[in-house]
């Protein structure tokens, strides 16, 4: 296989290993709010992402340095393209970090409510915006030999903002499904309740969603072409449904597992379908970015290779230990016990 | 103001504030980790209260460091679209190798070591911190590196209208970058002793658990005397290499004008740029810049008026910097030297007046590391990489003017909030103390099932 491919599939799989990471935590710091009552509540919430949220962030940093070091132009022109609302994600993202370390520092309900807020909102922005994003890259941005020429208004379009709702949506059910998993008591039920009821919405948004994707975009294209992917977006579908027949069985594991490869699998479908566009141009495909013309030069991409192999197995392997230590439910009592914790 | 303009002050100000809290996460977390080592071999609390206490602080400058990095990673591109683009085929790998090989390691290990005390064995927990502390460090090698390729480019071509590595070898080996590294990292282990020194003085000055503070001023003091002597030595070689590679910053850093052999130092002095002269220059000692830049009395020392007006940096910024910065260097060594000597024959308690001096010096450091750095960027300029591309071309194409007036003003409310926020925090638990309860965690195993 070219290596440029190579790079187009680890740079996919990047981003889909992000969603699926940090969608839990962005899905459970929208439903903080609404599971957790009283503050011990709110700290079991927050303790069940302390040891793992920043961990799952830095593969969306990784993500970033991919796109800069094995397709530069890609990197340079999207995020300068995509000004403001990578900006509004990035302040998004820093409030959440701080949120987490800042929230159980002062002992005042005040204090405390404060950041509560804070981290509702910023996981809802990042969720919104990430499928905003997504939503016009799939779509294509009005680029051409002139540059950009689109705007923040121009982005908020339909389409862009129903991707952006399915985000949000399959966070929160994706969320609400951890915390099922990770708590126990009133935080759990309450958690199942969320995951259930927002399950539905998530289902007509899901279907609203593919059924547009194919008057607004080229995703199609490949598909058609080649049949037997379709396989892919089948298999999505498969496991969304798959998550309500979980949940009515009462078997939270399997649900969550089934919500982390729905999640996959839609990134799954989106990169299929771009492929070999990184960033299609809406306005002539000529001037789309593909993985053969916006990639750095063979060599890089070989050394790169040499470091992907050399780190990912690592990275995977301490991954996998710190998610099986901290593999029990957080209890209230935990939480009293340690005083480092959130 | 345009684009550029804006977009180098943006750079400026979030480099700045992210190093704010990167040089004490460097030092500090090598502290921590060795008090923590010490309690797993020893099983003395006293290390254990120590460890507790130091890494809550820790970990509330931790959290501003991470946040403050990813707007780092993303403002190459959305500021710097044409420089990303034109390097990225060489600057991109050592940033994906930072993440690669030191973010993960330290962001998956803090969560562990912060929330693994009753899960984990208390070797396993010490190696935890172990871990945080090496990859902090060697996040701080690549970064270094990728900046040492601006400042001194290697094992390139320019090709296809880009720079294109040609060996990745030349890149990570480059002296360049591994002098920046050893400089740095000694001058932030100067803040994190500094830091330590402080606050212990400050609970010594009034009689809270004085063995647990001067158990930490000990350890600090050592470890301070230590940086930065290796500040000072790295410093000077990274001169020399200044000198050699960046002629043009090294004649602004001495604000000399005419090429010269023999040159010596004036103690005070200052220029004046638009006349291309030095307002005065008096109590001069002969030959010692010579010495310094090249090791030898009598060496040759390029000035400013050797190079053409356009591609001169800023004289006076650089020229105070590294003068304050060399000169704050010279105030820790004598301060680190006093505190070992008072701490090892237990003579703190004699000496309040010092003690107070230290609790005053914790901001200094600090301020030598961001005077370094406007050394390093600002005499750079008007290069973003050294010799082959100008800032002016580095900047993205597509944004406006409004756009980076709207991201910096969001960043300096944002940055001012969290910043004002991090360093009350950060003085509120400083001066609670040690927690005197460590009972929970005596027996790390106690709660394992
Ligand atoms: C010599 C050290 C050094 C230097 C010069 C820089 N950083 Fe930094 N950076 C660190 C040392 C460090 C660190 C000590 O390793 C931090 C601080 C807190 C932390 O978690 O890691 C960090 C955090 C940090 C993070 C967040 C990591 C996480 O989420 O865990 C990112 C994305 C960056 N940095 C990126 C940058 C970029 C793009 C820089 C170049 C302008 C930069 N840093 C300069
Ligand atoms: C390795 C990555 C780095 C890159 C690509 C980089 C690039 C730049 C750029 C583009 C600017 C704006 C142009 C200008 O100098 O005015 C700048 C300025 C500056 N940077 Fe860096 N820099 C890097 C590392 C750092 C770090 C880690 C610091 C730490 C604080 C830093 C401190 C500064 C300062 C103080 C300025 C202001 C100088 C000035 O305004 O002229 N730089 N740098
Ligand atoms: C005592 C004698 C010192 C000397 C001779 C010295 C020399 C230098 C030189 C020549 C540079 C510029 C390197 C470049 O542009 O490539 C530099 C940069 C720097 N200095 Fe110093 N320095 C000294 C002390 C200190 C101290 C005490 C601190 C902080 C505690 C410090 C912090 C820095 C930092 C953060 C940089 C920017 C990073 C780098 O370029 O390595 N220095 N120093």
């Amino acid at each position: 296989m070219e290596l440029q491919v190579i790079w187009f599939v680890l740079w996919s799989v990047l981003w889909a290993v992000y969603f699926a990471l940090d969608g839990f935590v962005l899905g459970s710091g929208m439903l903080q709010n609404f599971v957790a009552r009283s503050d011990i509540e709110r700290r079991v919430v927050i303790n069940t992402l302390g040891p793992v949220w920043d961990g799952n962030e830095v593969w969306l940093i990784t993500a970033g340095g991919v796109t800069f070091a094995a397709f530069p132009t890609t990197y340079a022109l999207m995020f300068s393209y995509l000004y403001t609302p990578l900006l509004l994600l990035l302040f998004s993202l820093i409030v959440r970090g701080v949120a987490f370390e800042f929230r159980g520092k002062v002992d005042d309900p005040r204090w405390k409510a404060i950041w509560d807020r804070a981290l509702l909102v910023s996981s809802f922005l990042p969720a919104l915006l990430f499928g905003v994003t997504f939503g016009n890259i799939f779509k294509g941005l009005p680029m051409d030999a002139a540059g950009y020429h689109g705007s923040l208004m121009s982005v908020l379009n339909p389409y862009g903002l129903v991707t952006g709702l399915l985000f949000v949506l399959l966070f929160v059910v994706h969320g609400g499904l951890y915390l099922s998993v990770k708590t126990t008591g009133a935080v759990k039920d309450r958690s199942v309740s969320a995951a259930s009821a927002v399950w539905i919405p998530l289902l007509v948004v899901a279907v609203v969603f593919l059924a547009y994707t194919y008057p607004a975009t080229h995703l199609f294209d490949n598909f058609l072409a080649h049949p037997g992917l379709l396989a892919v977006p089948l298999l999505a579908v498969l496991s969304l449904l798959g998550i309500k027949v979980f949940l009515v069985k009462g078997k939270l594991l399997p649900a969550f597992t089934a919500s982390s490869l729905t999640i996959l699998l839609v990134v799954a479908t989106g990169v299929i379908g771009l492929f070999p566009n990184l960033i299609p141009s809406s306005l002539d495909p000529h001037y789309s970015l593909t993985a053969f013309n916006s990639s750095s030069s063979p060599y890089t991409l070989k050394v790169m290779t040499g470091v992907a192999i050399i780190f990912l197995p690592i990275i995977i392997a301490y991954k996998i230990w710190v998610y099986r230590v901290f593999r029990a439910p957080v209890t209230n009592q935990d939480v009293l016990d340690n005083k480092q914790a959130y | 103001m345009d684009v550029v303009i804006l977009s180098r002050l943006q750079f400026a100000l979030t480099c700045a504030f992210h190093f704010i809290f990167v040089p004490l996460t460097l030092g500090l977390s090598v502290l921590v980790a060795t008090m923590e080592v010490k309690y797993a071999r020893t099983g003395n609390e006293l290390y254990l209260r120590m460890t507790k206490f130091w890494g809550k602080l820790f970990l509330i400058n931790f959290a501003l460091g991470v946040v403050t990095g990813i707007t780092m990673e993303f403002q190459f591109g959305m500021n710097w679209a044409e420089y990303s683009r034109y390097v990225g085929d060489i600057f991109g790998a050592p940033l994906a190798i930072e993440a690669t090989s030191s973010f993960f390691l330290e962001s998956v290990f803090i969560g562990v070591w912060v929330f693994g005390w009753n899960k984990i064995s208390r070797k396993a927990h010490a190696v935890s911190i172990c871990l945080v502390a090496f990859a902090t460090n060697l996040s701080g090698l690549w970064i270094l590196l990728a900046n040492g390729w601006m400042q001194h480019p290697v094992g390139y071509v320019l090709r296809n209208g880009r720079a294109e590595m040609v060996d990745f070898l030349a890149v990570t080996f480059n002296p360049n970058g591994w002098l920046k590294f050893a400089h740095q990292i000694s001058s932030a282990y100067v803040v994190a002793a500094f830091f330590v020194l402080g606050i212990s003085a400050w609970h010594l000055l009034r009689k809270n658990e004085t063995t647990f503070f001067k158990a930490s001023f000990k350890m600090a003091a050592l470890f301070g005397l230590v940086a930065v002597i290796l500040c000072g030595l790295t410093g000077d070689i990274s001169a020399v290499e200044v000198g050699k590679t960046q002629p043009a910053k090294l004649a602004a850093m001495e604000a000399l004008w005419d090429t010269q052999k023999n040159v010596g130092i004036s103690l005070l002095q200052l220029p004046d740029t638009d006349n291309e002269r030095n307002y005065i220059e008096l109590i001069k000692l002969p030959s010692l810049l010579s010495l310094l830049a090249t090791h030898s009395l009598d060496g040759e020392i390029k000035g400013l008026k050797d190079f053409p007006k356009d591609e001169r940096p800023p004289v006076m910024p650089v020229f105070l910097s590294f003068r304050l910065m060399i000169g704050l260097g010279m105030l820790f060594s004598l301060l680190a030297f006093l505190a070992v000597l008072l701490s090892r024959f237990d003579l703190l308690e004699q000496y309040p007046l010092f003690l107070k001096l230290l609790v005053f010096t914790i901001p200094l450091p600090y301020l030598a590391n961001q005077f370094g750095w406007i050394v390093a960027e600002m005499g750079r300029q008007p290069w973003i990489v050294y010799g082959i591309m100008k800032t002016a071309d580095g900047v993205s194409k597509s944004i406006t003017v409004g756009q980076v007036i709207g991201s910096l003003v969001g960043f300096v409310l944002l940055y001012g909030l969290l910043g004002a926020i991090d360093i009350y925090l950060l003085m509120k638990f400083a001066r609670k103390g040690p927690d005197s309860d460590v009972s929970s965690l005596i027996n790390p195993m106690k709660r394992r099932v």
